[in-house]
């Protein structure tokens, strides 16, 4: 079984703060990380390799400091890694990504493909489902576990919901998407450290897959950003210093003025 | 091409998901401006009946598919479902609700109808030619993007639940009923349910509450929570949290307000102890009346209260709770 993972390099959200005085994203010195459910992703892959024949090749778009999350994917584990870089893919929304990414994996060759449920700058969890459309197999999303019974060939999958959860059966090639809550990723290894040193991030560019120029790219982006903002906010609110007696009055009666007790 | 805005009605059991409410009452705000009909979209097995309370919101015409194989949601099913009315009716607009469900279900269809999606959506515009502004938070909440789909069609956006009002039924109320036949390719049902186990409501919906009673990390200790509970029951709520208190693991996760929690919009928040990241007001800055206690005057959550009080949390809590006490 050939397992592909599709991994994203992003900015530790957690970290960014806004400059007060300009109003915009400080970035500068914000460290990059695997995106937390893409580790996830490449942890169930790796555990489905121990299990069974499976190879693991890890697949990340973006620029070329990408490498370093590829290069921590080998470290972890993986096989293969593979970066899909090329100045013609800037400038991508989601669909044009997603059709990149479907066909640099079909170039690779897989059976099954785990990608993270979605990635923590762009909160979309689209690029996953749009990729298995183009490949033209089922996706199966918000997955909470992953079990893969040889004998049958069959794949049982926990998918989640807000309310509840599905046992899911699946056969054949499929594309599941996973939470970062559902399994806790490993860490490097030291010999997988010093092995990744002698493995090559192979590129994959725009002259090595086959798709049209005017599906990729800006130009090949349905979707365009018109603005960008910070959150604005009204400086004329009125904050008071009380007392906890006299803030507790003070709520009641404004709770009391709105009939809301 | 047509001017008309359509909406996936989500259902669960039957049972249609207050999000499928609050998209009707978003696209009759969109459509006094760019005109056309609202068109909700139904999906699921034995559901037809439900089309009349669509229509109660506000929806001018339902597109009702009742089939055995849409009983439970799964992606191919639903997708060959809903990709048959855009083709069949070529939709302006659809929107999906920002759920498990609708975050499944609306990337696979763009991708099949070669159109854009926006994800998450906190705000919606159009202008009078139909052309759709979608905005949505991004970098987990420190940005705000507006995003165009300007040569492709549908327009296509997830929307976050809790963001938009739900309207009000109208039982007066007329609209059109359109039973759709679907003829499926069962060659692609690859995935099938096993099982289903519903987790049955552990926690009270904060969705759903008047009146929350939030805690920040200045009221992150066991004993101030359950205070906080008990004057949230005073005044016939609930309480909610932080992600900074559901990390520590001081209160359920289905409780958290925020980014990466839950939206809501109650008649009134009485945040306690809450610093107010951006990421918490994302998730609450639309409640009608925001009460902030805090100790620091600098706390950004004093940036979006109504009624803004500098004080100990924990303390006014305490005095809240007896001066509740002495109006009964």
């Amino acid at each position: 079984m050939k397992i592909i993972v599709c991994m994203k390099q992003v900015p530790n959200t957690t970290e960014i703060k806004i400059d007060p005085v300009t109003n915009t994203l400080k970035r500068d010195g914000v460290p990059s990380i695997i995106n937390p459910d893409d580790k996830a992703a490449l942890e169930v892959a790796l555990t489905l390799k121990e299990q069974t024949d499976a190879t693991v090749a890890v697949v990340s778009m973006g620029p070329p400091q990408a490498e370093i999350a590829l290069r921590e994917a080998l470290a972890m584990g993986a096989d293969e890694a593979w970066l899909i870089t090329d100045r013609a893919f800037a400038g991508s929304d989601t669909l044009a990504t997603s059709t990149i990414i479907a066909a640099a994996v079909d170039k690779l060759g897989y059976d099954l493909i785990i990608a993270g449920r979605q990635a923590i700058d762009g909160d979309t969890a689209q690029v996953g489902p749009q990729i298995a459309e183009h490949l033209g197999i089922p996706q199966i999303t918000y997955v909470a576990g992953v079990k893969y019974d040889a004998a049958s060939g069959a794949f049982e999958v926990n998918r989640r919901f807000e309310d509840r959860y599905q046992l899911l059966e699946v056969k054949g090639k499929v594309l599941f998407t996973m939470l970062s809550d559902a399994v806790k990723p490993r860490y490097m290894s030291v010999n997988g450290i010093v092995a990744q040193e002698g493995k090559e991030v192979g590129k994959i560019t725009f002259a090595d897959i086959t798709v049209d120029p005017a599906d990729i790219g800006l130009k090949g982006s349905p979707t365009k950003v018109k603005s960008t903002a910070t959150k604005q906010f009204d400086d004329n609110r009125e904050i008071l210093e009380l007392d906890p007696v006299a803030a507790a009055k003070t709520i009641v009666d404004a709770l009391d003025a709105k009939h809301l007790i | 091409m047509s001017k008309n805005i359509f909406v996936f009605c989500e259902q669960r059991d039957g049972k249609l998901q207050n999000v499928a409410f609050e998209l009707i009452g978003a696209a009759r705000t969109l459509e006094e401006v760019a005109g056309g009909r609202v068109c909700a979209i139904l999906c699921g097995n034995k559901i037809a009946a439900k089309a009349k309370q669509l229509v109660e919101y506000g929806a001018d015409d339902v597109y009702v598919v009742d089939d055995e194989r849409l009983d439970k949601y799964i992606t191919e099913p639903y997708a060959q479902a809903v990709c048959h009315i855009a083709r069949k009716y070529e939709p302006n607009v659809i929107l999906f609700g920002a759920t498990s469900i609708g975050r499944d279900l609306a990337p696979r269809l763009s991708a099949r109808l070669k159109t854009g999606l926006t994800a998450d959506c906190t705000k919606l515009e159009t202008d009078e030619d139909g052309n759709l502004f979608m905005t949505r938070p991004a970098f987990g909440g420190n940005l705000f993007a507006t995003i165009v789909c300007p040569d492709h069609r549908p327009q296509m956006s997830t929307v976050r639940p809790g963001v938009m009002k739900k309207p009000d039924a109208d039982k007066k109320r007329k609209g059109e009923i359109i039973e759709e036949r679907v003829d499926f390719d069962e060659t692609k049902f690859a995935v099938k349910v096993k099982s289903e186990v519903k987790q049955t409501a552990t926690v009270d919906k904060i969705e759903d509450a008047k009146i929350l009673v939030s805690c920040g990390r200045g009221m992150g200790k066991p004993e101030l929570l359950k205070q906080a509970a008990v004057v949230a029951k005073k005044l016939k709520g609930t309480v909610s949290a932080s992600r900074a208190v559901v990390d520590e693991g001081l209160i359920e996760q289905p409780r958290q307000v925020g980014q990466t929690g839950k939206t809501v919009r109650p008649q009134a928040y009485l945040a306690f102890g809450i610093s107010g990241a951006v990421q918490h007001l994302a998730g609450m800055e639309e409640s009608e009346f925001i009460v902030a206690v805090n100790k620091d005057k600098n706390a950004s959550i004093f940036k979006v209260a109504h009624l803004g009080i500098v004080s100990d949390g924990a303390a006014t809590l305490a005095e809240l709770e007896k001066a509740l006490d002495a109006r009964k």
